[in-house]
């Protein structure tokens, strides 16, 4: 191999704090900007890098060996990729064939996804692991280290930024229960669906996997913009309402707060994430941001309630402070690694929300009973639900053909 | 939930003698359950009848039986000791089965004993087929289709329901007898006709046969609060029909997708729950047909179980201490994760790495068994590496088996003309099939099609090839001074070790060496710590890999490096690791940092926190060497882990790393023949006489010259490998034939003692003063391999003349060959002349049993004598007596390989061993006897077939059968002389004289033990098919005089008194005196 070709194909991933890495090009030529954070999810690298919360984001798979099982279209969480870049060990060249319809490779590059592969993944993870969640920049194209640290310093954190207002959907739409979306019904228009109940979803960056648990209890699932007004959101008549997931700092997307405030109290609420994030804001405690975030597919979380540990899909950089929570509000779940909110509930309000990702998508199912629950809370019995108990929404078996 | 107050004593079963599919891992869990309960505060029975272990130490659990694994022991242990709780899911099926055994025969219940772990319901169900399936379709999952038939109607009927493939299976037999894979309709009828009349209740059962379907395991534990967490995913590398004991392994799963995954889990999960796993640990086996995702599962375990060993030490997840924990009813919210001991031990590890599993055969041992590999493991040991590559992983395996060859890597240059054959090879497999698939992909067929006829996916065959591809490549650069740097430096990236590279290039090791550290290429360690890098992990525990960040913790104090054993194999087993393990103990107690390096998942070492460092690396020069220029350490340690590390003493000599204990040339002079015969000649001592002859003609008159019979070897092998008693000129003739004599592989010949006392001696030196340990005496005669061969302390039989004069010459070898720590000499004793066999400078297969037998810290005491402590110091001068005898007994894996003479020889057959302790030798050996599952009668028949030399000694022993009520059987010679001699007894044909024969006698299950004595020279085939029979019905079958004089001996023992059950822990003594006046 001649250094001119090897050239071509090197990568340089920059920190803020002057750590530089250099390995090989695996995606799209370019250059990429955003907060570099590790995950420690041994499989689903397609649903992550298709999640929007982590959009302004540069991922690092600790695991080492990416992309063995090859990219599926029925694998997206979303319209399209939102991870800024990939950092990885090592893709497979040659996919695991039988369900596979590409390569990870080709697949970033046909959708303009810098990454990098070839470094030593486990020495940036501990580094941000000691140093915290860094700006970074991630470059194909500028091979200047020197240069590169600086861009990256110069480059826009996640702190302060709407990202939600940039990820969210243009126009309302409706999840289809077989998976697609499809033009928003009108207002008045009576919900469809087995159990004639609807539901409006806020997509500050939703995955699929929550739309799908829904459609999955047979509700009508009506997913609107971000900054729709409550009012509009209210018009549809839905049983319920779904604050999402969605990337960035909670503190930052006002619209968010105000969805969570007008809905909290009028009707039963579900809040995932940045969903649960914001509910918290609009109940009128705070976030803080941690040192690395919590994201991967082995959180352990106690159910309080319940008393019982659930494995948790979690990927969130913030979280509330419950110090500042309203009487009646109490903390439902709990990180068993490091005493996290990792989820709470008003009762009199009809409100739950989860820090971590019961939809998993990836990510084990053992939360998933909590799109039950709402059900529940907006007043719909779990018959239908106990007729096939096994498979959970987010991994039901038609999807896998 | 915190631990259970209402529970004081606990009773733990082992899992007995080290077989084929329950090996060392089950001393690994063991050890570990045993720590933690005491840990948790609670006093711990422990019964196994096997002494290599670490968990039968006296010190690792209150009180510790070393009896035999039967029900009637066990009740003795439970009535004495009264247990509140019975844990048995650490000792693995034996443990499994005794306990349901104990449950079902009211006993549990009689003495009040909880089972915990696991219900009697879970085991049970999990167990039998047909619970186990309608508990798992209820859950909601699939099973393979299957069905029972008694009849050719029955099984025609169902082969259309189940459609083909599918294998027919015979109910209640041993090694797969009966059991036929069926491609189609028409071979049906041949293969039910065979199974039906394999099954002595006529019973078949019919499955689904899963062809290129992928196998997949999880290891999951559920505590009583119900969290359930998945440990680990394993997916096996060979295909469905291989079972996973002999598959290539990996962890975690590679080709499952995130969906495809949850699936599993999700099924894992069900499945615990229906079962009714409260509290401990399963691994639940799946099958998944790739070419459209469906799902079914295989089987349930409901118990710690090898593939959770190598769980455990591939996340460092502590399976078997947490199922403990579990058992006296902790959940896992409550215990910690003792690697990052912030978080709880209630989560999924994350692993950032890739591990490798290779299954190690001995094959080469039992040529007349099928070499193809099936639904039954063959496979008698096993190596885990670890790399952040599917290639490196697998490379650093394959040099961890230390198989002839293996670290030059696989790809023998083949030619595209042996295409053809290989895809031949390829579609049965064997125990050659990596090499196989290696040269196939190395003259570049394409993976997808390889993957058409092995049904390995092709993910990984394109990983082999990227290594095929990197070696060709490296073979057109020529030389390794040519070699250019970044090729090199991809190679090591790559997984390939020196030796490997220097194969390629055609250069030594040491110039590869050279090359690369003068370029700057070395490993970096990196952590396993259970959770990817996310959480500062304090773990000691390390493998290797070509990265940028290295994050070893050499740490600052006296250091000292213990060399482990490698992979289990025949000749080199758990007997090693325990040494190793015993010196690590002794060694942090004395205040060392003890670095460990070992490559065998299923070991005691490799638990992280038996060292203070634990590195899992292959033990080849070039990885230890690594280690030690990152350690640097006092001293390294290679005589405890049998002939692996010693083979590194020269490498290492010669790198100038300082070796403990005996030197590097001592060893060498006992072990070169040449240099040994001149010891013994110098200290006066004798040696059976013999001679090396690098031609055919040679051998012959050198044969002729020392007198027959002969025993001949090949020159380049170990283990008694090769061995053979040669009877006449004839034989040898024959013999060389098939290995022709050469000036660089000479044959050894030697002149054969026949009817010879063996003994062995396990001795430790510390330069000045030897302490002899141990005097065995063997019970078969010499020619019987020692690891073969049962054996005694004190000697029975041998005067008390002889025994001095054996710890004289032993005495005499230790300060000649300047012996520092260990030493093992093996003598044998024909009238008054006494010989000396070998002499190894190394810790001895017999040192745990020795350790045992004697009441002595053995390993111990040679770790500090190696560390400079004086025998004095250690007050290990004057040892007392042994009170009570102490037998040994080799365990044989002949009913795993049907076809295979269990006849034995000078070439080791054993893979384990059991002990049996008692007031008196009979009692002793019969308690052995036990443990080796070949309990002896104490009535019923007896079949004798003796040799001419044998029939005047067995009179006595026959008549003594015939007083105590034995029915006499014999075929006509023996009949006419045991007649003759007034000994009533029936005669009985022998298998061509017609019907009922001896062997219809015995698979009738009329016969209850044989003593049959063979002809010496080539067995016959009656004798064949005799052992055959009593190995595949499980009588017991005795095959020497002397054997037998032993096995009535312990038969009347067994008659006269009733069983005695006794503790280590107890003052030997005091129950020696009660059991002698009871
Ligand atoms: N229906 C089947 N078709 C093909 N292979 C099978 C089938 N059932 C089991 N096997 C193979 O046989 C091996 C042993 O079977 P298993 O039920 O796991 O018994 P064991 O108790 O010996 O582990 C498995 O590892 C698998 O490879
Ligand atoms: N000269 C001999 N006469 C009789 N038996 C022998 C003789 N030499 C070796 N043997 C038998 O062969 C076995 C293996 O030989 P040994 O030299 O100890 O090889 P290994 O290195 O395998 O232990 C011994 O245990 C002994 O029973
Ligand atoms: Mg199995
Ligand atoms: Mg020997």
């Amino acid at each position: 191999m001649s250094a001119a070709v090897r050239l071509k194909h090197e990568a340089i991933l920059a920190l803020e704090d002057g750590r530089v890495f250099r390995g090989r090009r695996l995606g799209a030529e370019g250059e990429a900007y955003g907060e570099v954070v590790f995950n420690t999810s041994m499989t689903g690298y397609q649903e992550i890098l298709s999640d929007p919360s982590y959009a302004g984001q540069i991922v690092t798979l600790t695991y080492p060996l990416i992309g063995n099982y090859g990219v599926r279209a029925d694998f997206f969480e979303s319209r399209r990729l939102f991870a800024e870049a990939l950092v990885v060990r090592e893709a497979a060249e040659f996919p695991s064939p039988w369900r596979s319809e590409g390569r990870l490779a080709e697949f970033l590059e046909e959708r303009g996804v810098v990454a990098i592969e070839g470094i030593d993944t486990r020495a940036l993870t501990r580094h941000i692991r000691e140093k915290g969640e860094l700006k970074a920049v991630l470059s194909t194209t500028d091979l200047d280290d020197k240069r590169l640290v600086a861009k990256a310093r110069a480059s826009a954190g996640l702190l302060g930024r709407n990202l939600a207002a940039e990820v969210t959907c243009k126009e309302p739409y409706r999840w289809t229960p077989e998976g697609a979306e499809a033009a928003a019904p009108a207002p008045a228009a009576p919900p469809s669906g087995p159990r004639r109940a609807r539901v409006v979803v806020y997509d500050f960056g939703v995955k699929r996997g929550i739309l799908r648990s829904l459609a999955g209890l047979g509700l009508e699932v009506v997913v609107v913009p971000a900054a729709t007004p409550v009012e509009r959101a209210l018009a549809y008549s839905p049983v319920g309402v779904v604050l999402s997931n969605g990337p960035g700092d909670p503190a930052a997307t006002p619209e968010a707060v105000a969805a969570a405030q007008g809905v909290i109290g009028k009707l039963p609420v579900l809040g995932i994430c940045l969903g649960h994030q914001v509910s918290g804001l609009a109940l009128g405690a705070k976030t803080n941001k941690l040192k690395f975030g919590h994201h991967g597919a082995n959180h352990p979380v106690m159910n309080v309630p319940a008393n019982k540990v659930e494995i948790t899909s979690q990927n969130h950089g913030f979280v509330v402070d419950p110090s500042g929570l309203p009487r009646g509000a109490q903390v439902t779940h709990r990180s068993l690694n490091d005493g996290a909110c990792e989820g709470l509930a008003m009762p009199e309000k009809h409100l739950i929300c989860v820090q971590f990702h019961p939809e998993a998508s990836p990510g084990p199912h053992d939360s998933h009973t909590l799109f039950q629950d709402f059900s529940r809370l907006c007043g719909l019995s779990a018959e239908r639900r106990r007729e096939a108990p096994i498979e959970a929404g987010a991994g039901a078996p038609g999807e896998d053909s | 939930m915190p631990r259970r107050d209402d529970l004081h004593k606990i009773l733990l079963i082992g899992s007995g003698p080290i077989v084929i599919g329950q090996a060392c891992e089950f001393d690994y869990s063991g050890t570990q359950a045993c720590r933690a309960l005491r840990g948790a505060g609670y006093e711990v029975v422990l019964v196994n009848s096997n002494p290599a272990t670490i968990m039968t130490d006296p010190d690792v659990a209150d009180r510790t039986y070393v009896e035999p694994l039967t029900l009637e022991v066990l009740e003795r242990v439970i009535e004495r000791e009264r247990p509140d709780a019975l844990l048995p899911t650490l000792g693995g099926q034996t443990a499994l089965n005794l306990a349901v055994d104990l449950a079902n025969r009211g006993v549990l219940e009689k003495y009040g004993v909880e089972l915990i772990g696991a219900s009697l319901w879970a085991i049970e169900t999990a167990e039998d087929r047909d619970r186990f399936k309608q508990t798992v379709l209820k859950a909601g999952c699939e099973v393979p289709r299957s069905g029972y038939a008694h009849s050719m109607e029955e099984a025609k009927r169902l082969g259309e329901e189940i459609g083909f493939p599918l294998v027919v299976r015979a109910s209640f037999t041993l090694g797969g007898l009966g059991s036929a894979t069926v491609w189609a309709e028409s071979e049906l009828e041949h293969a039910v006709a065979r199974g039906l009349s394999a099954s002595p209740v006529g019973r078949i059962l019919l499955e689904e046969y899963l062809a290129g379907w992928q196998e997949f395991e999880l290891e999951v534990m559920r505590d009583r609060r119900d969290n359930v967490v998945i440990v680990c995913s394993i997916e096996n590398f060979d295909p469905m029909g291989i079972h996973t004991g002999d598959s290539i392994t990996v962890a975690p799963a590679q080709t499952l997708s995130d969906r495809d995954y949850q699936r599993m889990r999700d099924a894992a999960q069900r499945i615990m729950r229906a079962i009714q796993v409260d509290a401990g640990g399963s691994n639940i086996q799946f099958a998944v047909n790739p070419r459209d995702g469906r799902m079914l599962v295989i089987e349930m375990n409901p118990r710690v179980s090898r593939s959770s060993a190598l769980a455990s030490k591939a996340t460092g997840f502590p399976i078997a201490k947490i199922s403990a924990l579990l058992a006296v009813g902790y959940t896992l919210d409550e215990i910690p994760n003792d690697i990052t001991k912030k978080t709880p031990a209630c989560f999924e590890p994350a692993l950032d790495y890739c591990v490798v599993k290779i299954p190690r055969w001995a094959f080469e041992k039992f040529p007349a068994a099928d070499p193809v590999l099936g639904t039954r493991m063959k496979s008698v040991g096993e190596i885990m590496a670890i790399g952040r590559t599917f290639p490196e992983a697998l490379l650093k395996g394959l040099r961890s088996l230390e198989l002839d060859g293996s670290a030059k890597g696989l790809g023998q240059a083949a030619g595209e003309e042996d295409l053809p054959a290989l895809r031949e090879q390829l579609r049965l497999p064997t125990w050659q099939r990596i090499r196989q698939l290696w040269a196939a992909l190395a003259v570049g067929e394409p993976p997808m099609e390889v993957s058409r006829y092995t049904a390995i996916d092709p993910w990984f065959l394109h990983q082999i090839q990227r290594v095929t591809d990197l070696e060709n490549e490296i073979r057109e650069q020529g030389t390794i001074e040519a070699l250019d740097p970044d090729t090199l430096r991809r190679a090591k990236r790559l997984g390939l070790g020196d030796a490997h590279l220097a194969h390629l290039t055609g250069a030594r090791e040491a110039e590869v060496r050279a090359r690369r550290l003068a370029l700057g290429i070395r490993p970096v360690y990196k952590a396993v710590d259970t959770c990817a890098a996310e959480f500062d992990a304090e773990t000691p525990y390390f493998y290797s890999t070509y990265e940028e960040e290295n994050e070893a913790r050499p740490g600052g104090g006296q250091k000292v490096m213990i060399l482990g054993s490698g992979p289990n194999r025949i000749g080199q087993g758990i007997e090693f690791d325990y040494c190793c393990v015993q010196a690590a103990f002794a060694l942090r107690d004395a205040g060392f940092e003890v670095v460990l390096v070992n490559s065998n998942p299923e070991t005691v070492s490799t638990d992280y926190d038996v060292s203070t460092r634990l590195y899992f690396e292959p033990l080849t020069l070039e990885d230890v060497l690594h280690i030690v220029d990152t350690e640097k350490p006092e001293g390294v340690i290679v005589q405890l882990g049998g002939q692996t590390p010693l083979k590194l003493a020269r490498g290492l000599d010669e790198a100038g790393v300082p070796l403990w204990g005996t030197s590097f040339d001592d060893i060498d002079r006992a072990e070169n023949r040449a240099r040994f015969a001149d010891v013994v000649r110098e200290l006066g001592l004798r040696q059976p006489a013999n001679a090396t002859a690098s031609t055919r003609e040679q051998a012959l008159t050198e044969a002729q010259r020392l007198g027959y019979p002969v025993l001949a070897r090949p020159s380049y092998v170990l283990g008694g490998r090769g061995m053979r008693v040669v009877y006449d000129r004839g034989q040898l003739a024959s013999l060389l034939e098939e290995m022709p004599p050469s000036a660089e592989e000479p044959v050894l010949l030697d002149e054969f003692l026949e009817g010879a006392i063996e003994v062995d001696v396990d001795a430790l030196s510390d330069g000045t003063e030897t302490l002899v340990a141990a005097v065995l005496e063997h019970i078969e005669e010499a020619g019987i391999h020692s690891g073969d061969s049962s054996c005694v302390i004190p000697p029975y039989s041998l005067g008390e003349e002889m025994v001095e004069r054996i710890h004289e010459a032993t005495k005499a070898l230790a300060a000649k060959l300047r012996v520092r720590g260990l030493l093992n000499v093996q003598f044998a004793v024909r009238g008054q002349a006494l010989y000396v066999l070998e002499a190894n400078p190394r810790a001895s297969r017999t040192v745990p049993f020795v350790s045992k037998a004697v009441g002595i810290p053995l390993a111990q005491w040679a770790a500090l004598v190696l560390s400079g402590k004086t025998l004095r110091e250690l007050n290990a001068i004057d040892i007392p007596e042994p009170k009570l005898v102490s037998v040994k007994k080799p365990v044989l894996p002949f009913n795993r390989f049907p076809g295979e003479d269990s006849l034995l020889g000078p070439e080791m057959k054993s893979t384990g061993e059991v002990m049996g302790r008692d007031v008196d030798f009979g009692y002793a050996f019969a308690k052995a006897h036990a443990g080796a599952g070949e309990s002896l009668p104490t009535g019923g028949t007896v079949f004798l077939s003796l040799r001419d030399e044998d029939k005047r000694p067995a009179l006595f022993l026959a008549r003594k059968l015939a007083d105590f009520g034995f029915h006499l059987l014999a075929t006509r010679g023996t009949w006419r002389f045991l007649t003759m001699n007034g000994i009533e007894c029936e005669r009985v044909f022998k298998v061509n004289e017609g019907s009922p024969n001896v062997v219809e006698r015995i698979a009738a299950g009329s016969v209850h033990l044989v003593i049959n004595t063979p002809l010496g020279r080539e067995s016959l085939f009656d004798e064949k098919a005799i052992r055959a029979a009593a190995v595949a019905h499980g009588v017991p079958c005795v095959t020497t005089i002397q054997g037998a004089t032993a096995a009535v001996a312990a038969i009347e023992s067994q008659i006269r008194r009733a069983l005695d059950v006794r503790h280590l822990q107890e003052e030997d003594n005091a129950v020696a005196a009660e059991a002698r006046t009871s």
